[in-house]
């Protein structure tokens, strides 16, 4: 099958690269752009591992075809921080452990990020509600709740702070 | 899961669409969020040569509310319909629903017009249109017509729309009152066990209106006309809604799958239909 001319920008930076039709965004982004961070968990749109943001939405790249994503600004972990400079929920996440295996924890901070956005001061059950499409086997979810609370006020803090 | 191959296709206009669409017939589907579409395709249980991506197109997009007329295109997502202050005041029953529906990143993708026009008995909102009258829009290479959401539904995967077609909007009229959705599901992104969205109309103590329809009860939406009439002229009292509950179940067929067997899909759907149709009423 003929291959695709595509644009994707990830995390900032424009790649021009050739995929089939059918190869999926996860796919693309693991093996063609190598950005491992985003996971093949359940690889059927339940689980959350593989999600990505495209576009300001939070997305199972897993379930997107890489041809629908040309053109598209996307952002993964690794676009979020960096080792020795942590994003404050990578950073949250580690401090309240809010992963152990850390398969789910890529997926679940990419996600978060995009919730904090949506909502800056969400409750216990609005981190719930909106965390609800990213599966974690090992915490319980508490402390991943916990790490996201945390963040919320730090990233707050810093926000007025600058004001 | 790697799909079998295809041809991408993404027109930014309906006219181009329907064309590509007519030229290659049966190999052809249209794809809105794709997040039934493509794990269907990811299992090899849907074989298409050439998906034609709506995405560009800015003529499926937007939601007008015009008075008492609501117009969503095909194309308006799940989250987006959430977002949407000017629908839920119109509305508010859409953005219960949706609420319900999977979780915010199949949100983020999925559509209404992919929910409506997929035929799967298990999405959600096709009972919500039926219970709200709506009617879908279809376009095709003869023109554009109307087919009201209780015409709709054939069978599981089978409705009005003919192929060489695309569900372009929904619309409806806004009647106020009181409204639900209520749905049982085993977790966060399942389908239905059972659910049932409601709107009522009160006048002074007594139901004046009244419209109910059932979600993964039956191969296709069920709107149930008897239930309603047992409730119309009523005070939606514990046996009246007892009553209208009755009616509904004799119109429901619900078959026994991973949910569980037909009994307890019955059961379910009594509780369901009697909490969503009490919610409706101290709403009205």
């Amino acid at each position: 099958m003929k291959k695709m001319q595509m644009t994707l920008t990830v995390n900032g930076e424009a790649h021009e690269l050739l995929a089939e039709p059918r190869e999926l965004l996860i796919h693309v982004l693991r093996e063609k752009l190598d950005l491992t961070g985003p996971h093949i968990g359940c690889e059927t749109s339940h689980c959350g591992a593989c999600t990505i943001d495209m576009n300001g939405r939070s997305v199972k790249s897993c379930t997107v075809f890489a041809a629908q994503a040309n053109g598209a600004d996307i952002t993964t972990i690794e676009g979020l921080g960096a080792p020795g400079a942590l994003h404050p929920l990578q950073e949250a996440f580690r401090e309240h452990h809010g992963l152990q295996c850390g398969f789910c924890t890529p997926g679940m901070i990419t996600r978060a990020h995009r919730l904090l956005q949506e909502n800056p001061n969400p409750s216990e059950e609005d981190i719930r509600f909106g965390m609800a499409g990213n599966l974690c086997r090992c915490t319980g979810y508490q402390n991943i709740v916990k790490a996201i609370l945390a963040a919320a006020a730090e990233m707050n803090a810093v926000k007025e702070a600058a004001e | 899961m790697i799909p079998a191959a295809f041809e991408y296709h993404r027109p930014t206009d309906i006219a181009s669409a329907l064309a590509t669409l007519r030229e290659f017939g049966d190999e052809a589907r249209v794809v809105a969020g794709g997040h039934s579409l493509i794990p269907m395709m990811k299992l090899r249980m849907a074989a298409i040569g050439h998906l034609i991506d709506l995405q560009d197109i800015a003529d499926l997009k937007g939601i007008r509310i015009d008075g008492n007329t609501v117009r969503i295109g095909a194309m308006v997502t799940q989250q987006e319909l959430i977002g949407d202050a000017a629908l839920t005041r119109a509305a508010p029953l859409l953005r219960e629903t949706a609420l319900q529906i999977a979780d915010p990143q199949v949100r983020a993708v999925g559509t209404i017009g992919g929910n409506v026009a997929n035929g799967d008995p298990g999405n959600d909102m096709p009972a919500v249109m039926q219970c709200l009258d709506a009617t879908f829009t279809l376009t095709g290479p003869g023109g554009t017509r109307e087919v009201k959401a209780r015409d709709f539904y054939e069978a599981a995967y089978v409705t009005a729309r003919a192929d060489e077609e695309i569900l372009t909007a929904v619309s409806f009229t806004v009647s106020g009152g009181g409204h639900a959705y209520e749905k049982q599901k085993r977790k966060i992104g399942d389908y239905a066990t059972a659910a049932a969205a409601v709107t009522l109309q009160k006048d002074g103590t007594v139901c004046s209106a009244a419209s109910i329809a059932m979600t993964n009860l039956s191969d296709v939406p069920v709107w149930s006309k008897a239930a309603a009439d047992a409730l119309v002229g009523t005070a939606c009292s514990h046996a009246d809604i007892g009553n209208a509950v009755a009616a509904a179940l004799a119109d429901i067929a619900p078959t026994a799958d991973n949910r569980g067997p037909v009994e307890f899909k019955r059961h379910v759907a009594g509780i369901i239909i009697r909490r969503a149709i009490e919610r409706a009423w101290s709403r009205a």
